[in-house]
Parts: structure tokens; C-alpha cells; sequence
């Protein structure tokens, strides 16, 4: 449990950090939290030689509302997203994923950008970011560039990301209809299956409907054919359940380990997909 | 002296008084072996075994040798001294002359065959994790960079995994001269075996199946789980080259066992040797063994002449500290329809992983001993055989076998009720061992001291409020959901001793010395690390003295103060330790008596201490303060005739047989029935451990108990991969339960006094973990009994009741 030989810098900005990105050579690190990188280094599974410290630079964190947008500083904890009055009223499954990270102490440390960044396939807040659709702001030495988060989670631990750039904010519209279930790994708390459903009901209608997957496969993914089950119809019990019925059948890759077998996480999606969607509906 | 007023001293044997340790403890002000820095002190880092069985080819060192800041790097031949090793013989100076021929294979505590097992491999690796070369470095970052710049060439072993096919001599065998992997091929025990000659005589047993009108037969399996003391292991050598002594702190339970061992090891007679427990962060059983990391430190500190230090990682704790458990039962019960049990057979087999160690022997045999459980059972047969396989040893974990036989026997006490209709409670009530049966032998040889096993069932039964639980449980399940409660009787053997059944002694040592000032220092030869015996043995001093708890000190966990001492497992400390202490404050207040009749004129029978004065009964204004008893026995003008100066006595006690704790617990659990996952809603226990010094403890024990017991059967599970690998390496993939995982616990107790010691207390550390883990399972069978399951084998996990459920077999 002891990190090979790094350096260590501060930022004071999101430009120093790219600058300090850009002089490693790809050697280099960004600490936020250290939730995910810290027992990485310890496990000697990533041996960078600098950590560029992001986790003081002022404009990295909070949550503020801004032109209809909710937007969502990288270096936020999760237990500041889990305790956000303004997410509580505007988009109250972001709280609620956030309180089902890992534990208290996780919660403390870890942070938003960290997580999305990271991309562990089992992370909740990847499953949803994409679900409601938010924008991941990224700034590297060419300025700024947005990516929605659908096609921000690329594979394994993989993201739409280059070396020099930084995850500086997502950014979102205001989501009510959403929710977040989650059947947690017994030891690390993370999601052997999570699933979130965003949809957007006008006059008894689904208008939209978009609903992400965690834990199951490679990253998280939408599940086109349930969000077909439900766009244009009423968000009635039958409807839930058949669209549920669908859910994960387009997935490959699905995920097995001694804590679930792809059998049982199959199954899970159905479940908490449904369980999510009846939330998400329930919701007055 | 004019009289003053002194305040009146509270009486502490039965009091919740807090613990005295805790401050220390919270506010991060305790000393462990990692807050120890000597000069010049060096740290070291293992390399060890990434397969799990394999021929070591090739250990090239010179890399990791090169390395600023590295001083030496051994491999296991270097170490034995052997030809091959990379180190000669007599580097560093005098190395042959310091260790001679070297390490020696490591000592075991057990009477039987073991194969070698040397500190550091030095031909053969059999687990992973196993060291094969140590580091020794200026900085533990340097030690653990040198450690990945050892190169090691491994021609790979078939891994030994599966017990059963090992039994057969599959994949391999791991031990030359341990044919099938065998290391115990059978020991027989119970009804018709003789213990001297291991004849075996069948009719008995035979006759009990044959009459039966009923047989539960099922396997179940007590599977492997990680200790996981909240302080990994750690220890620091320091070699003392000019006084040839040897000063070794470690994470132990058991100080005095390690001075003998690292003495006879190292070659050293034991008055060169002190060892020092500091404060220890747990134990749980892991920290009884004498661990081939403190042989080396030692042997290191002695070769390089300077003090070492290694500490564990959470990594390695995993994969080379002891595990616990993994026993596979296949249970047989004869009974009749009324549910009176004519017979039990269990065979059993222990997976021990790679070696013996310490006490890995004789764990399982713990389980054959206590097959009885709380019931009068006419004929048991046990059999058992333990195996070789490519893991990490097995040895004590909290309850070390007492568990195993609980889990087993209440499992099938469950299938037996099922099968016949009947209560699971009157099941039970009906083989119950009687009251007035009590010193009972069981067939397996224990003599339970005292019980009143129907008085703990009426009183959990009560707590429980068993008739409204079952209405609740049928109200639930007939909404739909999927609900079960869970019964669970046990009785565990504590208060190891006697010396007849520990080969390192059973007694226990106590010193108590009144000093000067009248203020008391102990010592105890128990070594708690978390049992808070620095408070329940000061409380009993407090009231023997008559002084107020703060003016007493509980020294323990350093041989170099306290003279001789076993040390803190099988929960022992109160009822060995905690007896020791009484005899010898008695004997010091006996004295103290005289020297107080000699300054008062009076007679020493007639003398009350209380309140900090010693006086006539029924005169307490005549007396003298404690304080000035002590000063006069120190400088005693005039000298009382036939008195030595001074306040200090000490004690040995060996108790003539172990004590029998018991207990019942019940649960409710339910199962979500889409997903699987178990949760617990309630939970009682009733625990007798009998006269009880300190209820507040008793009850943290419990709760620490209930705590890694309901672990064991919903969440904590070691699993190793087909080849060997250890697949549960971290927090990440083995579940310890959490705060959020358990309800309430509702507590209450019995009270049944043992003669085998005057305090009539019996031991609380493991009992917890006895009831709690059948308990739990119980439940959890009871829950899916309308899928038609008879037995699930542990742990809990959401997959498998979900395959129960809904039908889909084996994952």
C-alpha cells in the first residue's frame, strides 16, 4: 500500500494545470478527491510521476444556477451534491445517486469531475449524466470544448478526453421526472447494476425519455429499446413494466465477477430499471 | 492524624463503568508498534509469491541490492543458510556465528506431524503470499521499491484449491511425506472411540441410527473468512549486540508465547529475550500466531546489528495472516418423531491451506469437542481430517471451532424441527441437557461446568416475544414478502485452560504491589487488546482495596514487567487472568491487614478497607487512610514480628477445568425477493458468561461478537480463483459488514456462576459470534421455506437467494 516515487504540484488555475499537464509528457496526474487515483498508486496499478493538485482552484467548485442551467463545478463532493438545496429542488436525482456513493467518509473526499473522469464502469454518476443529458465542459490548451456525456463514456476507464485537458464542470438542465436505483456491492458500494430514468412527462405523456445503465457492462450506456417502450405513451404501471421487460437485451459485454454473475446482472437491469422508472414517475 | 471526611467509594464488580482505555484510544494518544522509531532503525519489506504453488527457479537480487538506501536483501536459503543462497554465509561479518545454521523451520504449537515451513521460502512456494525474499532498507519507500526490482522465476505447481479433490491426492501434492495432502488423515472422537488407544467401537453409534424413526443428513460447509484487525500486523526488532538481548515489540496477543518461541528460534535462552505488546489493535485470534515476519525482524536486527521494523498492509494482511474457519461438515442426526435426538455423527474436513501453524491443528478438533452442543445426546461420532491446499493457513479466529460445531449442529437442530412439524424452540427444550445434569460430560469428553439452558430460552423467548414475532413474520409473508426468523441455542468452551489442554500452560500470572503512597500498580499476564481489562480488573482491585479506581494501574502486554504470563485468547482473561489478579490482591491485602493491626492495635480479622481507610468494622472514625498503611509497611518502625517489608505478591492460577458460556439468539431477516438481498430486522441475545464484572463490556464484546458472526453468514467470504489466486484481496471485494447493516441489537442475560473459579465468571469475548451466525441462517432458510430449501450455504449473497427464488440452479 505504498505509492511509487511522484511529485507533487498545486495548481492555482485550470490554465496552470493544463500548462503543468502539458510539461509531463503524459507523466502526469490531476488529484481531486483521490477517491479513485490514491488506492490506484497505493496498488501500484498507475505509477504517475507528478500529481497536479486541482483540488484548491476556486472556479472548480460549487453548484450555481446560470441562464436555465444547472451547472456543477469538477472538484464538488459528492456529499456537497447530496446536501445541495438547489439540486434538491431542481434536480433531485443528482442528489440522491450522489448519497448512495460509496460511504460518508467517500462522500467527503470524492468529487464529481473525479468520478466522471475516472469513468469505473460500476460509478453511478456516469449512468446519471448521461441519463439527464448533461454537458461535460472541458478545457485544454485550444480553450474550451463540451461533450455530451452519452458520448463522453467511451469503454473501460475510458473517456473522450485528451491528456492535456481538464474537466473543469458539467452542466445540465433542470430534471424532475429522474431517479436513480442502485443494488449496491456489499464491500466497495459500488453499483453491481445502476440505472437511471430521466423523462420528461407533459399532460400525462412521456415526451422524452432517457434512461442509462451502470455497473452492468464496459461503461455507462443508454438503453435505446426501453426508452422506445415509453417515449409518446402514458407513464402507466404496464407501460413501466414492458419497457423494463427490454432492458439490457442490447447490452454486450456484460459484466461477471464473484459478486454477480451476467445471468443475475441481467436480470438486475430489468429490475432496476423499473424500479427507477416507477420512481421517476412517482415522483410528485 | 485528625479524621476528615472521605467521600463514600461506589462498589465496581457489576458496575457500567466506562472504559479507561478509550480516551487514550480516540484521542489518538496510544502507542502501537508502528508509533515506535529507534535510531538507526531500519525497515523492511517482504517479496512474496504472486502463484500459489510453484518451484522458485531463479531469485535474482542484485537489482533491488543496488539501490540507494537498500542495506540487504535475503532470500529463504540465504536465511537457512543453505547452499544456493544468493547472500553467502558470513556476510555482514559474523553471520554464521550470530544464527548458526540459520533459521530453523518454524516452531508449531500442536503435537502432530507437520511438514517444514520456513519463515521465507526458500524451494517451494504454496500460497500466494508467501514471502520469498526480505528486504532491509533506510526507508520502508525504498524497502517496498527494492521488493518490485527482485526478479523471481517460477517453474508453476498445479494449485491445490478444491479440499475434497485434494483429499484424493488432486491436482498435486503439496508436502513430501503428506500423502493426499493429508495432514491429520482421521482422528475419530466421540461414543466408542478410546482416547488412549483411538480404538473405535461402532455398535453404539451404529445402534442410535438404526432406531431412529427420523435422519437429517445435509453437507454444509463453515466457509474461510479474514480476521481483519482493525491494526494489520507490525513488528520492531532490536538487537542490543553489547548486552546480547533482545528487546521485539509486536502486534500480539500473546507476548510471553513470543518471547519463548523467538528465543528458542533464534537460539537465544529467554532471559535475553523481552517481548512488549504495545497497545494492540485487535486481534480476533489472528494475532495468537508467532508469524515468520517476527523470526526474521529478529534474526535481522541480530545480523545487521540494527534495530528493524516491518509493518503490514492491509494487501498482505489479507493474504498472509491467518484466515479462519473453512471446515466442510457432513452432519448426520437419528432421532425420534418427538424430536429427542439418539445420535449425531459429523465428518469433517478442515481445509488448513499450506501449513500448520501455531494452533491450526487443534482448531478443528475445538469442533468435534463441542459436537454436543447444549443437548443431552446419547452417542456423537466425529471424524476428522484435515488438508493441504494451496491457500493461506488457517488458525484461531474469534470462537476458533466453538462456532463451526454451533453452526453445524443448529443448522440441523433447524432441519430436524422442519422435518417434523415441530417448534424450533421446543425442538431444542427437548434435548436440552437438564439442569441438575450439570458437571455433564458430552460424548465427545468436555464436562460442561453449569448451565441452565432452559432459563436462557425462556428469557430469549421473552425478549423476543416469540408468539408475536411469528404473527408478525406470517403478516409480512402473507403480503407477499419473503420473511423468516431464526433460532439459534449455543454453548461455548472458555477459560483455556488448564495446562493439560494448552501446550504453553493454562494458568495465568497476576502481580499486585501497593506502593509508598498507597496507590496500586498490577500487572496481568493477560494481554487485552480491546477487552478493557485496564478497567474490569481495576474495578475489582477498587473494591478489594477499598480505593477509588483512579489511584490503580493494569500493567500487561510486556515481559519485561510482567514476570510470566500466557496471554488473551479463548476468552480467558476474566476467568484465568482475572482470578490470578484476586489472589494476589488478597494475599497483598492479607498483609497490608497485619501491618494495619500492628499500627492499630487491633485484631486483622476485625479490619475493613473502605473508603480508603482501614478499620475496625463498625468504627470507621478509629481507622487509618490506606495511604499511611502503605508508607508504614514501606518504613516499618517498629518491624511487626514475622513481616517482611513491603506490598507485593503475586499469583498463579490454573483452573481445574475450561468454563462453559451459553446462550440463544434469534433474528429476523428479510429477503427482497427480486434481488436477493438479505437484510437483518431484528435481532436478540441472551448470553450467560456468569458473574459479570462490567455489563458495559460484556455488552461491547457481545456486540462485537454479534457483529463478526452475522458477517460471517451475510457478507465475509475468502474466495480463491481455480488457480489459486486470492480473488478477495481488499475492502473492495470482501464485505465487512457495516454499522448500516445491523438493526438494534436487544441484549439481555442469565446469570449461571461457575465453581471452576471464585469470581464465577466464564468468558463473553467470542461468544457473540457462536449464536449469531446459525441464527442468522436460520432465517434466511426459513425466509425462502416456500421455495421448499432445506439448507443454503453461507454467506448470504443476493445471487444465490435469487437463484433460489427464482429457480435458476447453480450460478
Amino acid at each position: 500500500m505504498i505509492p511509487t516515487k511522484f511529485a507533487y504540484r498545486r495548481a492555482a488555475s485550470i490554465d496552470e494545470a493544463i500548462r503543468l499537464l502539458q510539461e509531463s509528457g503524459g507523466e502526469a496526474k490531476l488529484l481531486a478527491g483521490g477517491h479513485s487515483l490514491i488506492p490506484l498508486m497505493k496498488l501500484r496499478l498507475s505509477e504517475p510521476a507528478l500529481l497536479i493538485d486541482i483540488g484548491r482552484i476556486p472556479d472548480l467548485r460549487g453548484i450555481r444556477e446560470r441562464d436555465g442551467l444547472i451547472e456543477i463545478g469538477a472538484t464538488t463532493t459528492h456529499h456537497e451534491l447530496a446536501t445541495s438545496e438547489l439540486l434538491r429542488r431542481l434536480a433531485p436525482v443528482v442528489s440522491e445517486a450522489a448519497a448512495e456513493i460509496g460511504d460518508p467518509q467517500v462522500r467527503h473526499r470524492g468529487t464529481i469531475g473525479g468520478s466522471l473522469a475516472h469513468a469505473d464502469p460500476a460509478a453511478d454518476l456516469p449512468a446519471v449524466m448521461v441519463a439527464i443529458d448533461a454537458e461535460i465542459h472541458l478545457k485544454g490548451p485550444n480553450g474550451w470544448r463540451t461533450v455530451p456525456a452519452e458520448s463522453f463514456f467511451q469503454d473501460l476507464f475510458t473517456v473522450d478526453m485528451q491528456p492535456d485537458e481538464v474537466l473543469a464542470a458539467v452542466k445540465f438542465r433542470p430534471v424532475w421526472h429522474a431517479a436513480y436505483a442502485k443494488l449496491h456491492q456489499r464491500a466497495s458500494h459500488y453499483a453491481i447494476v445502476g440505472v437511471c430514468a430521466a423523462l420528461a412527462i407533459e399532460n400525462g405523456t412521456i415526451r422524452s425519455a432517457r434512461v442509462a445503465v451502470t455497473g452492468a457492462s464496459t461503461h455507462a450506456q443508454r438503453l435505446p429499446n426501453v426508452e422506445e417502450r415509453l417515449v409518446g405513451r402514458q407513464p402507466t404501471q404496464a407501460v413501466i413494466d414492458e419497457a423494463a421487460s427490454v432492458a439490457g437485451d442490447t447490452l454486450e459485454d456484460v459484466n461477471s465477477d464473484i459478486h454477480a454473475s451476467e445471468e443475475y446482472r441481467r436480470a438486475m437491469v430489468k429490475v432496476f430499471t423499473r424500479r427507477a422508472l416507477e420512481r421517476a414517475v412517482a415522483r410528485a | 492524624m485528625t479524621t476528615m471526611e472521605r467521600p463514600v467509594l461506589p462498589k465496581l464488580i457489576g458496575a457500567r463503568v466506562k472504559r479507561r482505555e478509550d480516551p487514550r484510544l480516540i484521542r489518538g494518544r496510544a502507542t502501537y508498534v508502528d508509533d515506535i522509531k529507534l535510531p538507526g532503525m531500519l525497515h523492511l519489506a517482504f517479496k512474496r509469491s504472486d502463484v500459489a504453488h510453484g518451484r522458485i527457479k531463479r531469485i535474482d537480487t542484485s537489482a533491488a541490492e543496488a539501490m540507494p538506501g537498500v542495506v540487504a536483501v535475503f532470500t529463504g536459503k540465504d536465511l537457512m543458510a543453505l547452499p544456493g543462497a544468493t547472500r553467502p554465509v558470513g556476510a555482514r561479518g559474523t553471520y554464521a556465528a550470530k544464527i548458526g545454521a540459520g533459521l530453523p523451520p518454524m516452531p508449531i504449537g500442536t503435537p502432530f506431524p507437520s511438514p517444514d515451513h520456513y519463515a521465507i521460502a526458500p524451494e517451494v512456494v504454496r500460497y500466494v503470499g508467501e514471502p520469498v525474499a526480505v528486504v532491509a532498507a533506510e526507508d520502508r519507500y525504498v524497502a517496498r521499491d527494492a521488493v518490485d526490482a527482485i526478479v523471481v522465476e517460477y517453474e508453476e505447481l498445479p494449485a491445490v484449491v478444491d479440499p475434497e479433490l485434494a483429499m484424493q491426492g488432486q491436482p498435486t501434492v503439496i508436502h513430501e511425506g503428506f500423502p493426499n495432502n493429508l495432514a491429520l488423515p482421521y482422528v475419530p472422537m466421540g461414543t466408542g472411540v478410546d482416547p488412549a488407544t483411538g480404538q473405535v467401537d461402532n455398535s453404539a453409534i451404529d445402534r442410535a441410527f438404526a432406531e431412529a424413526e427420523v435422519v437429517i443428513s445435509q453437507r454444509m460447509v463453515n466457509h474461510r473468512v479474514a480476521p481483519n484487525a482493525m491494526e494489520p500486523r507490525g513488528v520492531v526488532a532490536h538487537w542490543d549486540a553489547g548486552k546480547e538481548f533482545l528487546t521485539i515489540w509486536s502486534a500480539t496477543q500473546n507476548p510471553h508465547i513470543l518471547k519463548s518461541m523467538v528465543a528458542a528460534v533464534l537460539g537465544l535462552g529467554e532471559h535475553q529475550v523481552r517481548a512488549i505488546a504495545p497497545e494492540v489493535g485487535g486481534g480476533f485470534g489472528c494475532k495468537i500466531n508467532i508469524y515468520g515476519e517476527e523470526y526474521v525482524a529478529a534474526a535481522l536486527s541480530r545480523i545487521l546489528e540494527r534495530p528493524v521494523k516491518w509493518i503490514e498492509d492491509r494487501s498482505e494482511a489479507f493474504m498472509a495472516t491467518i484466515h479462519g474457519r473453512d471446515l466442510i461438515c457432513y452432519l448426520d442426526i437419528a432421532a425420534r418423531r418427538d424430536g429427542r435426538i439418539l445420535g449425531v455423527k459429523m465428518k469433517l474436513i478442515a481445509d488448513i491451506g499450506a501449513y500448520n501453524m501455531l494452533l491450526t491443528a487443534a482448531i478443528p478438533t475445538l469442533t468435534m469437542l463441542m459436537a454436543s452442543g447444549t443437548y443431552d445426546i446419547p452417542a456423537i461420532r466425529c471424524e476428522l481430517t484435515e488438508v493441504f491446499t494451496n491457500k493461506t493457513p488457517t488458525d484461531a479466529y474469534r470462537g476458533a471451532g466453538r462456532p463451526e460445531a454451533t453452526y453445524f449442529l443448529e443448522r440441523g437442530m433447524d432441519m430436524l424441527a422442519r422435518e417434523l412439524g415441530l417448534d424450533p424452540a421446543e425442538v431444542r427444550r427437548r434435548n436440552f441437557i437438564p439442569k441438575e445434569k450439570f458437571p455433564y460430560t458430552t460424548q465427545t469428553g468436555a464436562v460442561y461446568d453449569s448451565g441452565d439452558y432452559e432459563k436462557a430460552l425462556d428469557r430469549v423467548l421473552q425478549l423476543a416475544k416469540w408468539d408475536e414475532l411469528i404473527a408478525e413474520r406470517d403478516r409480512l409473508r402473507a403480503e407477499g414478502r419473503l420473511v423468516g426468523v431464526g433460532l439459534a441455542f449455543y454453548v461455548e468452551v472458555c477459560g483455556l485452560g488448564p495446562s493439560s489442554s494448552l501446550p504453553t500452560g493454562g494458568w495465568e500470572h497476576a502481580s499486585v504491589t501497593v506502593e509508598r503512597d498507597g496507590r496500586i500498580r498490577a500487572t496481568t499476564g493477560a494481554s487485552p487488546h480491546g477487552q478493557g481489562n485496564e478497567t474490569t480488573f481495576a474495578q475489582m482491585l477498587a473494591d478489594l482495596f477499598g480505593v477509588p479506581i483512579e489511584h490503580i494501574t493494569i500493567e500487561h502486554g510486556d515481559t519485561g514487567v510482567v514476570r510470566q504470563g500466557i496471554g488473551t485468547f479463548g476468552s480467558r482473561s476474566q476467568a484465568v487472568g482475572g482470578t490470578a489478579l484476586m489472589m494476589a490482591g488478597e494475599k497483598v491485602r492479607k498483609k497490608m491487614a497485619k501491618f494495619a493491626a500492628a499500627l492499630m492495635d487491633a485484631n486483622e480479622e476485625d479490619l475493613v478497607f473502605e473508603n480508603g481507610m482501614i478499620y475496625v468494622k463498625g468504627s470507621p472514625s478509629t481507622g487509618k487512610s490506606f495511604a499511611e498503611v502503605a508508607r508504614y509497611a514501606y518504613v516499618p518502625v517498629p518491624l511487626p514480628p514475622g513481616l517482611e517489608p513491603g506490598l507485593s505478591e503475586e499469583a498463579f492460577f490454573e483452573p481445574p477445568n475450561n468454563t462453559y458460556p451459553f446462550g440463544a439468539h434469534i433474528c429476523m431477516l428479510e429477503i427482497d425477493r427480486e434481488t436477493g438481498e438479505p437484510r437483518l430486522l431484528k435481532f436478540f441475545a441472551v448470553d450467560d458468561c456468569g458473574n459479570v464484572i462490567n455489563p458495559l463490556i460484556v455488552e461491547g464484546q457481545v456486540h462485537g461478537g454479534l457483529a463478526q458472526g452475522i458477517g460471517q453468514a451475510m457478507f465475509e467470504e475468502v474466495v480463491y480463483g481455480p488457480d489459486g489466486q486470492l480473488l478477495t484481496g481488499s475492502f473492495m471485494d470482501y464485505a465487512l459488514p457495516r454499522a448500516t447493516d445491523f438493526p438494534w441489537f436487544e441484549l439481555d442475560r442469565t446469570v449461571t456462576p461457575t465453581p471452576v473459579n471464585p469470581l464465577g465468571a466464564k468468558g463473553v469475548g467470542e461468544a457473540g459470534t457462536l449464536g449469531s451466525t446459525p441464527a442468522v441462517v436460520n432465517a434466511a432458510v426459513d425466509a425462502l421455506s416456500e421455495f421448499g430449501v432445506k439448507h443454503i450455504d453461507m454467506p448470504l449473497r443476493p445471487e444465490k437467494l435469487w437463484r433460489i427464488i427464482h429457480g435458476r440452479g447453480q450460478a
